[in-house]
């Protein structure tokens, strides 16, 4: 019996070839007429950002048309999330929805919810958040006990989710929420996924400050905060089902091994055209981990193009790139040269901040999305150990 | 260009190596001993000339097909020169020479040290470490005359060979090259580096072979084995170091493949090589050291099978350029490329 896992080759279709161009055009104008700065963002939020994106048609890329999607394929879709992300284009205000939120809505909302939220996504007119974790259910998903009790015409939610990103920008959340005890046959029952509009009376958002200096993660508190019927996402009780495809879109993207690429673009800066032999073999090093990691995550944008569900494939690159992308700083941080073996210049002020945003956002990495403890025991069981 | 190789060539040769390649053909083989049933069984299915066209004496198979095959040899961890035949092939093929049958290797295996083709003819100069020159009936080597490159066939017969082995105890052996009679002799649009990494990637494809085996022996392992009162698999930590070992696996596979594709056209890609070189060697050894860890001292022992392929990832991933040396040749093609360049140089080919 063979036990590994296959990550097949891909040939990006000439359209998409095309459309990297389209998009790094895109993002070279915008830099120019000063929207962001190439390569030098934290993939940060911009509203206008994201409704240009929207109006090229780069949201909402694979959904069918007549919510507001353009048909095209999970490749092309990949295309425009790897160049963005290369770029470090500030993409934050529609990049949940487009990734997570929109799918799950696809796949699992009511048709009237689809209708009217799936448009507006694409249009890139609205920021989603993910309510998951909880102050006693962090990487135990299945213990969030944040209730959403019956009521006439809807549904009554009470408790308080937590480490929230994004929340404070956010238009929407997508809330898993206790709806029933968990059974003694299964810990994953009772819990259902909800649409929550964040203006919603009883929803109030405070903000928790990270160790970088930065607002990104929230807690969010239910105080009888009121959710109509049509906000309901699938089966009452049986979110569980529901998550494991929706985990094979979230782990395999560029996103989960690309966060401390500008500290690697630095360095080769700060390298020039003839590095040491210890420099180049570290720069190679690097670059060879992260043009693998990129083929695997390229390989499963094709298996989900070939309807297939890759979800331990995805916990694999995820486990994977977080780890490599946690180690870059600390490589690049002992690999550059030292003052008086490099001209000092202007230069050096854009290596210094991109290995500071490197090595101060590196532990979450493999926190965020599913740790990698968790990752690991996903992958275990792939393998049948458990 | 599409990457796609026959499933029957694949179930022909696991089928072979099922039947003919166990443990003990093996180590007779690291003794001294020719595999002759399985070289006669290999031979007689046309796999050992998949790269030569029909024309040249060949099988004429895709690029993807030997690359394949190689990924199976790499998983028996077949003692014999099927992957140096096929590169022979290859490299025969190129310079548009017929293929003789039997064993084949190929020289030189390194960028440096030059087989000079005289102005009489003969050759001059020395091979180290050509994989199985013993075993070989012909040598296809590439010499130059100047600038000028050629690929010469030669009969192993009367060569002077010292003989060496690889840490694997495969044959890693000198060759002296001193005046001797090419049989036939082409000149080729080659040099040294891209046979080079041509040779790379085909050690890359027996590599991940090997490497899907100790993930598939460690796996079973740990399921079979109990310590504590339940099978070692139960463990979190056994099952952390065999989900790591499985992404290694996967790493080295991929790249392998990235590899492959980029040596099955006319031009040899050697950034994907390098790529693969390195992402490759790191993870036979990472991957090597957990399935030792898992099998405990049982995986320690001559008896155990799970050298044969550890073994050979540790000499594997030293021949045709270690990850130091792909590294800092990728490193420098990068620096070259310039900071601004850096994603296109990644993305580029895709």
């Amino acid at each position: 019996m063979n036990f590994s896992f296959r990550f097949d080759p891909i040939e990006l279709p000439p359209e998409a070839k095309e459309l990297r161009q389209e998009v790094r055009a895109f993002l070279r104008q915008e830099a120019e007429t000063g929207t962001f700065v190439l390569g030098d963002g934290k993939g940060s939020f911009s509203r206008e950002f994201s409704r240009k994106v929207g109006a090229k048609g780069w949201i909402g890329m694979t959904w069918p048309k007549k919510y507001g999607g353009h048909e095209r394929s999970q490749l092309e879709r990949y295309v425009v999330t790897e160049e963005m992300l290369a770029a470090r284009a500030p993409t934050r205000a529609h990049s949940t929805a487009d990734r997570q939120s929109g799918p799950v809505i696809l796949r699992y909302g009511q048709e009237e919810i689809r209708q009217k939220i799936l448009p507006r996504i694409a249009a890139g007119e609205l920021c989603f958040c993910i309510g998951l974790s909880e102050p006693n259910s962090g990487s135990d998903v299945f213990a969030a006990s944040t209730r959403a009790t019956k009521t006439d015409g809807g549904w009554l939610v009470n408790g308080r989710k937590i480490w929230t990103s994004g929340a404070h920008h956010a238009d929407y959340m997508i809330a898993l929420l206790r709806t029933s005890p968990k059974t003694k046959e299964n810990h994953r029952h009772g819990l259902t996924q909800f649409l929550v509009e964040m203006k919603t009376p009883g929803i109030t958002t405070r903000p928790i400050i990270n160790l970088t200096g930065g607002h990104d993660f929230n807690e969010v508190v239910f105080d009888d905060a009121f959710l109509p019927d049509a906000h309901l996402i699938g089966e009452v009780d049986m979110a569980w089902k529901q998550a494991t495809d929706e985990l094979a879109y979230e782990r395999s993207g560029p996103d989960r091994w690309i966060e401390t690429f500008p500290a690697l673009v630095e360095l080769v800066r700060r390298a020039g055209e003839e590095p040491s032999e210890r420099l180049a073999e570290g720069i190679g090093r690097e670059v060879a981990h992260l043009a693998t990691l990129r083929r695997m995550s390229l390989s499963v944008a094709g298996m989900l193009q070939a309807g297939k569900t890759p979800s331990v494939e995805a916990a694999v690159v995820k486990d994977l790139g977080t780890n490599f992308e946690q180690a870059l700083p600390d490589k690049v941080r002992l690999l550059a040269p030292q003052s008086g073996d490099s001209e000092p210049d202007s230069n050096d002020d854009r290596f210094e901040e991109a290995l500071r945003y490197a090595t101060l956002i590196a532990p979450k990495l493999t926190i965020q999305g599913g740790t990698r403890e968790v990752l690991r025991g996903i992958i275990a069981r792939g393998l049948g150990l458990r | 260009m599409s990457y796609t190789s026959d499933n029957i060539i694949v179930d022909t040769a696991t089928r072979i190596f099922q039947d003919l390649c166990e443990p003990a053909t093996i180590n007779d083989a690291e003794k001294g001993a020719w595999p002759k049933a399985l070289w006669d069984a290999l031979e007689e299915s046309g796999l050992p000339l998949t790269w030569v066209p029909d024309e040249l004496g060949g099988a004429g198979a895709t690029m993807a097909d030997g690359f394949a095959v190689l990924r199976v040899a790499g998983r028996f961890a077949a003692p014999l020169p099927l992957a140096e035949t096929l590169m022979a092939g290859w490299l025969l093929a190129r310079a548009g020479i017929t293929v003789p049958g039997g064993p084949m290797t190929v020289a030189p295996v390194h960028s440096d040290g030059k087989i000079v083709l005289r102005d009489d003819g003969k050759l001059a100069g020395r091979a180290r470490r050509v994989p199985f020159a013993r075993n070989a009936g012909h040598i296809a080597v590439l010499t130059h005359r100047g600038n000028d490159a050629a690929v010469a066939l030669v009969a192993a017969e009367g060569l002077p060979i010292r003989q060496s082995t690889s840490l694997a105890g495969e044959p890693r052996d000198e060759v002296s090259f001193d005046n001797a009679v090419p049989v036939a002799i082409q000149p080729v649009a080659l040099d040294q580096g891209l046979l080079v990494g041509f040779g790379a990637a085909v050690r890359l494809q027996q590599m991940a072979g090997a490497l899907e085996k100790i993930l598939e022996q460690s796996v079973q392992h740990a399921l079979d084995r109990s310590q504590f009162g339940r099978p070692i698999a139960k463990f979190q930590a056994i099952q952390h170091n065999l989900a790591t070992l499985a992404g290694e696996v996967a790493a080295a596979s991929a790249a392998a493949d990235g590899a492959a594709e980029a040596c099955s056209g006319p031009e040899i890609g050697l950034a994907e090589v390098a790529i693969a070189k390195v992402r490759g060697g790191e993870a036979a050894g990472t991957g090597a050291a957990i399935a030792h860890q898992v099998h405990g001292a049982m995986g320690f022992t001559y008896e155990h099978s799970l050298h044969h392929a550890t073994r050979r990832l540790w000499a594997w991933r030293e021949e045709f350029g270690n990850e130091a040396v792909w590294a800092q040749r990728l490193g420098r093609m990068v620096a070259r490329h310039g900071a601004d360049q850096l994603w296109s140089f990644i993305t580029q080919g895709s």
